[in-house]
Order: C-alpha cells, then sequence, then structure tokens
C-alpha cells in the first residue's frame, strides 16, 4: 500500500498564492478600475465638484484634432522605431552571426544598450544632438545642415525616434541572433554550394526562416514604442516642439499632470490599455500558431 | 566530368593538424569512398573540397583548375549532406530549382531538369510538398534531386545514408551507386560504415586520424592491407592479431605453436581474418572455444588461442555444435597470413 499524504484543510494555499494575487490587485487591478472609473468623470476646474458622465469623455477624446492627431503621430513614431531598430539589429545580428573570433566581445558591447535607463539614453541623445553643445550637431553644422530639434518638430521626432530606436536594438539584436544561429549551418552551406553569394543567401534563406522571430519583434517593438519610450520622450523633448513629439503615452501624461484634466487622461489610458491588451492577444494568437515557412 | 587530384592537403584548426597530408589521384567518372571511424578528419576533407573549409597547406585540382581559393560556388561541385540541409520553406520543386535560378536558367530549361531528376528519382508525386512533409528516405532523395539537377562536375556526399533505418540503407546505397554509374559524374563520398564503402567504392581511402593509411580498391584493401589499422577496419568480423615472432622462415606464435612465413626476422604481428581459417583435424592453431554464435549461414566460434590470452575468432561454414571449453585445431593457408610490424603496424609480406 502506497501511503498517501494528505494535508489538512489550511490556509497554506492560500497564503502561497497570495503574493501573487495581492500584487496584481494592488498594481495592477485597482489602478486600471480607478482609470476606467476616472475616465467616465468630469471635474470641475478648481477640483471641487465631480459629475458622472458616462462616456463623454470618451466622445470629446475622438472628436478632438489634437487627440487625433497624436493618435497618427503615434503610429508613424512606433512604426518608424520599430521598423529602424529591428532593420538595425538585423544588420548587426547578420554580422554577429559570421563573426567568429571575438564574437563574445561584440554581443557583449552589443547587448550593452539595453541596461541603459530611458532617461539616461535620451539625456545621452539630447547631449549629442544639443543645438549649441552638441558633437553631433556640430557635425551636422559642418556639412551645413542646421539641426535644432528644439525649434524644428521634424528634427525633433527624428531624434526621439533614433533614442527610442537605439535603446531597443540590443534586444531585437539578441531575438535575431539566436535565430540566425538556430538556424543549421549545412542549410546556409547548401545554398553556397548552390551558388548564392552572401546577400542572396541572406535574403533567400536566412530572413525567411527568421520570418517567426520578425513577427515576434513587431509586436513586441510596437507595443515597446506605444508604452514605453515615455522616460526618452521626457527627457529629450517634453512633446515638443509644439507637440511635435506628443505621443499617446506622453499625453496622458501631459493631459493628466500637466493639464489637470484627469477625466480625459483617465479616458486616453483606458484606451491605451486596450490597445495594448489587443496587441498581447495578437502576440500569443500567433505564437500558438508558430508561423508556418 | 572532372578528375580530382589532392596534393599533400593538410588542415589545422589553431595550431591542432587534424589532416596531416592527403594525397590522391582521383579518375574522371571514379565513385571514391573516404572510410574511417568517427572524428578521423573524414568531413573536414569533404568540405575542404567543397570549399566550405579553408586548405591550410597542400593544393586542390578538379580537372585542370587549382580551386584553394576558389568559393563552393565556382568549384561546379554538388553535395549532399548527412541530414540534407534542404531549405525547409521552400517546396521540393523550389528545393531543386534553386540553384539554377540563381545560374540564371530559363524556365522552362529549369522545369525541364527538375522534372527529370524527379522522374529518375521517383519523387514527382511530392514535387509541391514542403520538406517536413517527407520522410527521411524522401528527403534523402530530394537532396539527391537537388544535386543531380546542377549537373555538376562532382558529387560529394556526406554520410548521406546514416540517419536512415537499416533496410532503407542497403536500398539506398544500390540506388546511389546505380545512379552514380548512370550519370558517370566524379563521386566521393564519406561514410564510417566498412559495408558500405565496400560495396559502393570503385576504390577506398581509408582514413585514420588525420592520416591516408590506403587507397586503393575494396579488394585490395581486403586482400592486402598496407596497415594494421586497415587490416582490422576493413572486413566483418574483424582480423584477429597475434603476436608472434619470426626467424629463419617460421613464425613461433606465444604458446610455441610454429607456422611457415615469409621472409623476415624478430617480433611481428600475424593477422588472420576469421573466415580464412578452417577446422582441420591436423591444423596447427589451437583454439580454446569460449562462446559461439549461430547465424545459420555459419558460425562464429570466440574463444583464446589455447594457452594464451590472445584471442581468436574463427568463422566456420554451416552449423556447428561447439561447446566452451572445446579445443578446435585451425589451419590457414600461408598466403593468407598477414604480417605486420608491430612497432610501425606497416605490412612486412
Ligand atoms: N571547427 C573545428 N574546430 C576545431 N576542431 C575541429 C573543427 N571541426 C572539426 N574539428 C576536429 O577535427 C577532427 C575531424 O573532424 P571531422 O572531419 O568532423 O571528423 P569525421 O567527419 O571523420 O567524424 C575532429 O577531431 C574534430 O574534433
Ligand atoms: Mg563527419
Amino acid at each position: 500500500m502506497l501511503k498517501r499524504v494528505h494535508f489538512p484543510a489550511s490556509i497554506l494555499p492560500y497564503l502561497l498564492v497570495a503574493p501573487q494575487v495581492i500584487i496584481t490587485l494592488v498594481f495592477f487591478i485597482w489602478p486600471a478600475s480607478q482609470a476606467l472609473w476616472q475616465s467616465m468623470l468630469v471635474q470641475d476646474a478648481f477640483g471641487l465638484s465631480t459629475q458622472f458622465v458616462w462616456f463623454e469623455n470618451f466622445q470629446a477624446l475622438l472628436a478632438d484634432p489634437l487627440y487625433l492627431a497624436s493618435f497618427k503621430r503615434t503610429a508613424f513614431f512606433s512604426v518608424a522605431v520599430a521598423l529602424l531598430s529591428m532593420s538595425y539589429a538585423l544588420v548587426l545580428a547578420g554580422f554577429a552571426d559570421r563573426v567568429v573570433r571575438g564574437a563574445m566581445t561584440y554581443r557583449t558591447l552589443l547587448i550593452w544598450p539595453y541596461a541603459v535607463a530611458p532617461v539616461l539614453a535620451g539625456a545621452l541623445w539630447v547631449f549629442m544632438f544639443n543645438p549649441t553643445l552638441g558633437i553631433l550637431s556640430y557635425g551636422l553644422e559642418l556639412v551645413g545642415y542646421d539641426w535644432n530639434h528644439k525649434v524644428n518638430g521634424g528634427q525633433a521626432m527624428a531624434l526621439v525616434i533614433m533614442a527610442a530606436a537605439w535603446k531597443q536594438v540590443a534586444y531585437n539584436f539578441l531575438f535575431y541572433l539566436a535565430a540566425m544561429q538556430s538556424i543549421p549551418r549545412s542549410v546556409v552551406e547548401a545554398a553556397a554550394i548552390d551558388g548564392a553569394g552572401p546577400m542572396k543567401r541572406f535574403w533567400t534563406i536566412i530572413f525567411p526562416l527568421i520570418s517567426p522571430t520578425t513577427f515576434f519583434l513587431l509586436v513586441i517593438n510596437a507595443v515597446y514604442a506605444f508604452f514605453d519610450t515615455f522616460g526618452i520622450i521626457h527627457a529629450i523633448t517634453q512633446g515638443g516642439p509644439s507637440n511635435a513629439t506628443t505621443i499617446l503615452v506622453y499625453k496622458v501624461f501631459n493631459d493628466g499632470f500637466v493639464g489637470l484634466d484627469l477625466g480625459s487622461s483617465a479616458a486616453q489610458s483606458v484606451i491605451l490599455m486596450v490597445l495594448v491588451i489587443a496587441m498581447t492577444v495578437v502576440q500569443f494568437k500567433f505564437i500558438e500558431r508558430k508561423v508556418e515557412y | 566530368m572532372a578528375t580530382i587530384t589532392l596534393n599533400d592537403l593538410r588542415k589545422s584548426y589553431g595550431t591542432t593538424e587534424v589532416l596531416h597530408g592527403v594525397q590522391a589521384e582521383i579518375a574522371d567518372g571514379e565513385f571514391v569512398v573516404i572510410v574511417g571511424p568517427s572524428g578521423c578528419g573524414k568531413s573536414t576533407l569533404l568540405r575542404m573540397i567543397a570549399g566550405l573549409e579553408k586548405v591550410s597547406e597542400g593544393e586542390i585540382r578538379i580537372g585542370d583548375r587549382i580551386v584553394n581559393k576558389l568559393e563552393p560556388a565556382q568549384r561546379d561541385i554538388a553535395m549532399v549532406f548527412q541530414n540534407y540541409a534542404l531549405y525547409p520553406h521552400m517546396s521540393v520543386r523550389r528545393n531543386m530549382a534553386y540553384g539554377l535560378k540563381i545560374r540564371g536558367l530559363p524556365k522552362a530549361e529549369i522545369n525541364r531538369r527538375v522534372e527529370e531528376a524527379a522522374d529518375i528519382l521517383e519523387i514527382g508525386d511530392y514535387l509541391d510538398r514542403k520538406p517536413r512533409q517527407l520522410s527521411g528516405g524522401q528527403r534523402q532523395r530530394v537532396a539527391m534531386g537537388r544535386a543531380i539537377v546542377r549537373d555538376p562536375q562532382v558529387f560529394l556526399f556526406d554520410e548521406p545514408l546514416s540517419n536512415l533505418d537499416a533496410k532503407l540503407r542497403v536500398q539506398m546505397r544500390l540506388e546511389i551507386r546505380k545512379l552514380q554509374k548512370r550519370l558517370g559524374v566524379t563521386s566521393i563520398y564519406v561514410t564510417h560504415d566498412q559495408v558500405e564503402a565496400m560495396t559502393l567504392g570503385d576504390r577506398l581511402m581509408v582514413l585514420n586520424g588525420g592520416y591516408a593509411e590506403q587507397f586503393g580498391t575494396p579488394i585490395e584493401l581486403y586482400e592486402r592491407p598496407q596497415t594494421v589499422f586497415v587490416a582490422g577496419f576493413i572486413g566483418s568480423p574483424a582480423m584477429n592479431f597475434l603476436p608472434a615472432t619470426m626467424a629463419a622462415g617460421t613464425i613461433t606464435l606465444e604458446n610455441g605453436t610454429r607456422l611457415p612465413g615469409a621472409a623476415g626476422e624478430g617480433a611481428l604481428t600475424l593477422g588472420l581474418r576469421p573466415e580464412h581459417l578452417v577446422n582441420d583435424a591436423d591444423g596447427p592453431i589451437r583454439l580454446r572455444v569460449a562462446l559461439s554464435e549461430q547465424l545459420g549461414a555459419n558460425t562464429l566460434v570466440h574463444g583464446t588461442l589455447e594457452g594464451t590470452d590472445s584471442a581468436l575468432v574463427v568463422s566456420l561454414d554451416g552449423v556447428r555444435a561447439v561447446t566452451e571449453g572445446d579445443v578446435l585445431s585451425l589451419s590457414i593457408p600461408q598466403d593468407a597470413m598477414h604480417q605486420f610490424d608491430p612497432a610501425t603496424g606497416r605490412r612486412l609480406n
């Protein structure tokens, strides 16, 4: 006879899951429901009276040209960040995959930017491109290009895109490198024997075979650009000049904490929350399905 | 179609030399098998010929070109890999057409060649499947197909059958042999399986620890192995080796048994193939039986040379009843005795 171990009914299992549940409640469910509640309220200018208005905040937002512009800007920003940082990471990974000597050194160095805090990353780019002191803006001036992202909205956008993309390169690089290294070497060698040069091999063999990673990273990078770039923008442009770099997350902050329009800010964050949930669903669906090639 | 010449070919990884000067002349249309135990450098040698590994020293010629510095693509070779190395994202048809497309052949010509190769290999029914939808044997055929559509000067095979089950392996072995004869393309085939090597090759190169021990026809290797290693590696069951001494035309075994021998003096290693020993009441060699294996067509008797610990195996025709402890008397024709120098391992007679 096997002896069965019976635990007396106790609170132990509840205690064991409690930390997880509490953390989720305190840091996610509670603020999320607060935001949801807040998004249906309107406060007067002095914060003295509050009124429940159902979805009026949302209606106002969707009719607000500033908000819609910010939406478009965010879409552009996140596509640009994802493309820039993924394609740069792809090039780096392509070379790192071929390197034999000193491979570890390259890889370690390439991974470092990921450990840099967003605000510091922002500060770094601000220094380099500072219109009066920055080394790169000085260089641009020498070749006759006038750089001032404090005035020029396009340049400001370019700068935050570069900084945000740079920060994400390391992450993309790691995934791309791992994907490339999981391709059997003999498959690439077979292509070489079949007459394909390095570029041809990359585009006809390696790139299609790492397409699952590309799709995965596309979602990850879009989520990153949407939600994780607040620090960078805050450090570099504070959303300016004249809202040229005010993407959705930054607008939540701006309208809520600077403009003190809590209802609208909460409604914006609810919309962001729905977006991130949608993206996560897409990503999970996609990971389950694995992408066929 | 081309000859291949390897001239004092060497390969080092860092300071470790793994191939120590391989020499070979391979005739046009010949099927050469490189055989040896795992890790002896077979793949390295093949990959150098393919252009996938740099040549450290020496020279490779295909036809009248020195190809040392050429890219794999410029050498006009095709290779079949152990894991087949099919392009997983392409259909069988696109796998086979890939190399032709890169060379810019017209579409009609590509289609014609692919269909023709598919016909030869009987894979016409799955041209539109992806590799993962095929069995091991079918993938193997596709890999062969990809090689033959290119119509190259040289085929290289790196253990192409080792992932197949035993029965399929024998079948594919025959097909590869037939195909190579039909196409007449110079081929180099790497394997660790001596039976595969013996049945496939016009000539065999036995590689051991980066040295080419012997290069010859299967029968030459079997009948006159030039080293102890080749003698032990070729033939199944493996050759017996007995320590002995030689004086005045007589070989004396450890237990005092005397056999007539060829000229020579001093210590030697005597090699006797199990299938050349015959049961003979007057035979001088006495085997103390430890166990026997009945294989039906023949009986393998394992034991020791009587009075010594030296292992001795004999293969007797038909079914024989032998029991442990029996002593068998055996003889062997003098021309089936292989004498080797115990110090260098080289053949003496
Ligand atoms: N890239 C490499 N770096 C260092 N040593 C290697 C490398 N490739 C192979 N070797 C060594 O070279 C020897 C021959 O390898 P290989 O040609 O693959 O043997 P085989 O194909 O006969 O089993 C082995 O001892 C192996 O450890
Ligand atoms: Mg090998």
